[in-house]
Order: structure tokens, then sequence, then C-alpha cells
């Protein structure tokens, strides 16, 4: 075996969860004998790792929501990583925006960072239950 | 997180596959071989994601069975230097805190990348912070189950496969989630073939209930 090339293209956790998923369906329906013995690691690992990513926001996301939230972070001139972790993780405060954002200091001012913020919060979808509940607690609504 | 690989390499498919479509018999040998694996200098396998070309099939003397090769590309954990993620602290021991994400388990937080500063508590075998503000010091433990945010600051690879008849005898070590099954040498530990090195010294890093208002 022989590795071609180590890094060809970083994957989104939402990609590597829409693979998951429609793998699981297609295996689903190929029942019949595939249960076999030789499966057993790639049954292990697609399961684990969709537990994890199904707790992730990728969950919720879907190709349009992507597309927007890459539209919209064209004039902060971020990296590539940097735009792939707030894909992946949707921070919601300014410290996880510094952490993900190198230099964050240097390179963006605190109405940037909230501008960010913001814009994290209405492009990527969240957690429908989390949301739901925050919004029914008056006391947990933070005034902008 | 994830990578995309690009791989070649040749597919044995044995006759009573032969009914099969090559692509999905290809796909299954591929899957067997590489899924929960991890594959030196590269991270641990996740599953196929296409396959990008298939030269001819030969079947050599001897073997009934079809010999392809096989150019595709495979889904990686590969997480980057300073990469942030998200995971469950599986224990503590004076190594440090030992991180789990359920598919992966061997991430380590060595005790000088924890919040300064930090101390074992050998009773309950958990790291505490302690942490100073102007009411007074408050200990914040690191329990288990708890999820803690941390930046990969570091890799390990160690090359686990068989060393040779001379030396002890070694399986090799292959499944990263899968607990080591059945006999287990007392003498020696079964060295995890990818590490990853965290910390979790810098504000916003850490237990998640730490950092939420």
């Amino acid at each position: 075996m022989e590795v071609r090339d180590a890094n060809a293209a970083m994957l989104s956790n939402y990609e590597v969860y829409q693979l998951l998923t429609d793998l699981k369906e297609k295996r689903k329906e190929m029942v019949k004998n595939k249960h076999s013995t030789g499966q057993q690691n790639l049954n292990t690992i697609m399961y684990e790792t969709l537990k994890y990513l199904s707790k992730t926001p990728c969950a919720h996301q879907n190709p349009d929501t992507v597309k927007k939230f890459l539209t919209s972070m064209l004039p902060h001139k971020l990296t590539k990583a940097e735009k792939l972790q707030l894909l992946n993780h949707r921070p919601q405060t300014a410290v996880e925006i510094q952490l993900m954002v190198e230099e964050s200091e240097e390179r963006l001012t605190e109405e940037q960072i909230d501008e960010l913020i913001q814009k994290v919060t209405d492009v990527l979808p969240g957690d429908p239950q989390k949301e739901a509940d925050a919004s029914a607690d008056p006391e947990m609504e933070t005034d902008q | 997180m994830f990578v995309l690989v690009e791989m070649v390499d040749t597919v044995r498919i044995p006759p009573w596959s032969f009914h099969r479509q090559l692509n999905d018999a290809i796909a299954e040998e591929l899957n067997k071989k590489l899924a929960n694996k991890v594959v030196y200098n590269v991270g641990l396998c996740i599953c196929l994601y296409d396959i990008t070309k298939l030269e001819d099939s030969y079947i050599f003397p001897g073997d009934g069975a079809s010999h392809t090769k096989v150019h595709f590309r495979y889904v990686v954990f590969h997480p980057f230097l300073d990469e942030i993620l998200v995971g469950k602290i599986k224990g503590c021991s004076a190594e440090g805190v030992h991180v789990s994400l359920g598919f992966f388990d061997d991430i380590i937080i060595p005790p000088e990348s924890l919040q300064q500063p930090t101390k074992f508590d050998e009773a309950e075998q958990v790291w505490m912070w302690e942490y100073e503000t102007d009411e007074g010091a408050h200990d914040l433990y690191m329990d288990q189950g708890e999820e803690i945010r941390f930046r990969v600051v570091d890799e390990v690879f160690i090359d686990t496969s068989p060393s040779g008849p001379s030396a002890k005898k070694e399986g090799p070590s292959a499944a990263a989630t899968a607990p080591p099954a059945g006999a287990e040498d007392s003498a020696q530990q079964k060295e995890a073939p990818y590490t990853l090195i965290g910390s979790v010294s810098e504000p916003g890093l850490g237990l998640l209930s730490w950092w939420n208002s």
C-alpha cells in the first residue's frame, strides 16, 4: 500500500457526518449477509464517529448553510483552518473566537469579534432543542 | 479534524465474490483492511471516500483471485497542529488527564499543560485547578465524563508492526478503539500507535462548564 498524498484535502465535520450517514443507509439496505465478521471494524468506527458528530453543531448543518457561512466569512480574511474550526465548533463567545483565530487581538477589533459571533449564530443552525429551552427561560436571554 | 488521504493499493478479490460489482467488492475489501486502523504517520482511518481509478485486474498463476490496483481516497482522522477539539475526560492519572473522543481514545494532557496552578488529588485520583479570585480559591475538579475543550499541541506515531521472531511475540496493534481482546501480556503494555498530546493552559480551554456563563 502506498500513500500518495497524506493531506489531499481537509474535510469539515459536516461532510464526514453526511458520508457516514449515507453509508449507514446503504449498508442497512444490503442487510442480507453483509454482517460478515470482516466488517466489525467498520461498524465500530462508524457508530462511534456518528455518535460523536451527532453531538456537535455539524449535525444541524446542510450544504446551503455551509455555503452561506463561507461567503459571509469572505470579508474577514480568515485562513482555511480558522474558517473550518468556526464551522465545526460554532463558537458563541469571544474567548472561543480568540482560541480559534490566531493573533485575534491584532487582526480583529472587539466589534469585529462581536460581528463574527453574530454571523456564526445567525448563519449556522444551532441545536433546536437547546435554543427552545433558552428562549423559553426569560432569565437566560442576554441583552445585546 | 478529518482529512482526505490519497492512497494506492492492490486489492485481492476472491473468486466467490466475482458475481458482485467490482466497485462494491473493492470498497468492502478496502474498508475491511483500513477502517478503524492507524496508518503510520497518516492517522486513524475512518472509511472510504471514493475510488478515483481502477486499473486492469489480473489473475496470477496459482491463485484464482483477481488482483486490481486501486487509486482511492480515504477519510482519516488527523487533527492539525493547534486545532481545538472537544472530548470527554476518560480519567486522571499521575501522567495527566486522559481524554477520549469516543472513536479515538489516546489523547493525553500532561500536567505541565494544565491550567496553572493544578494539583493532583491522590485520594480521589483527580486533577484539580486551584482557581484564585478576589473572593478566595476555588478548587475546580476535572471529573470523569466531563466535556473538555483542548488544543492539539503534538502527535506521536509509534510503529507497532511485529518485530520478528527474535523479539518477544507482539501482536500487530490495530484498532485504536476496540479494547485489546483476549490475552494480555502482563509484562508488556500495548503501546498506542497514534497518540495526541493536548493542552488546556489557555483562557477558554478546559472543562466547558468553567467557561459557560
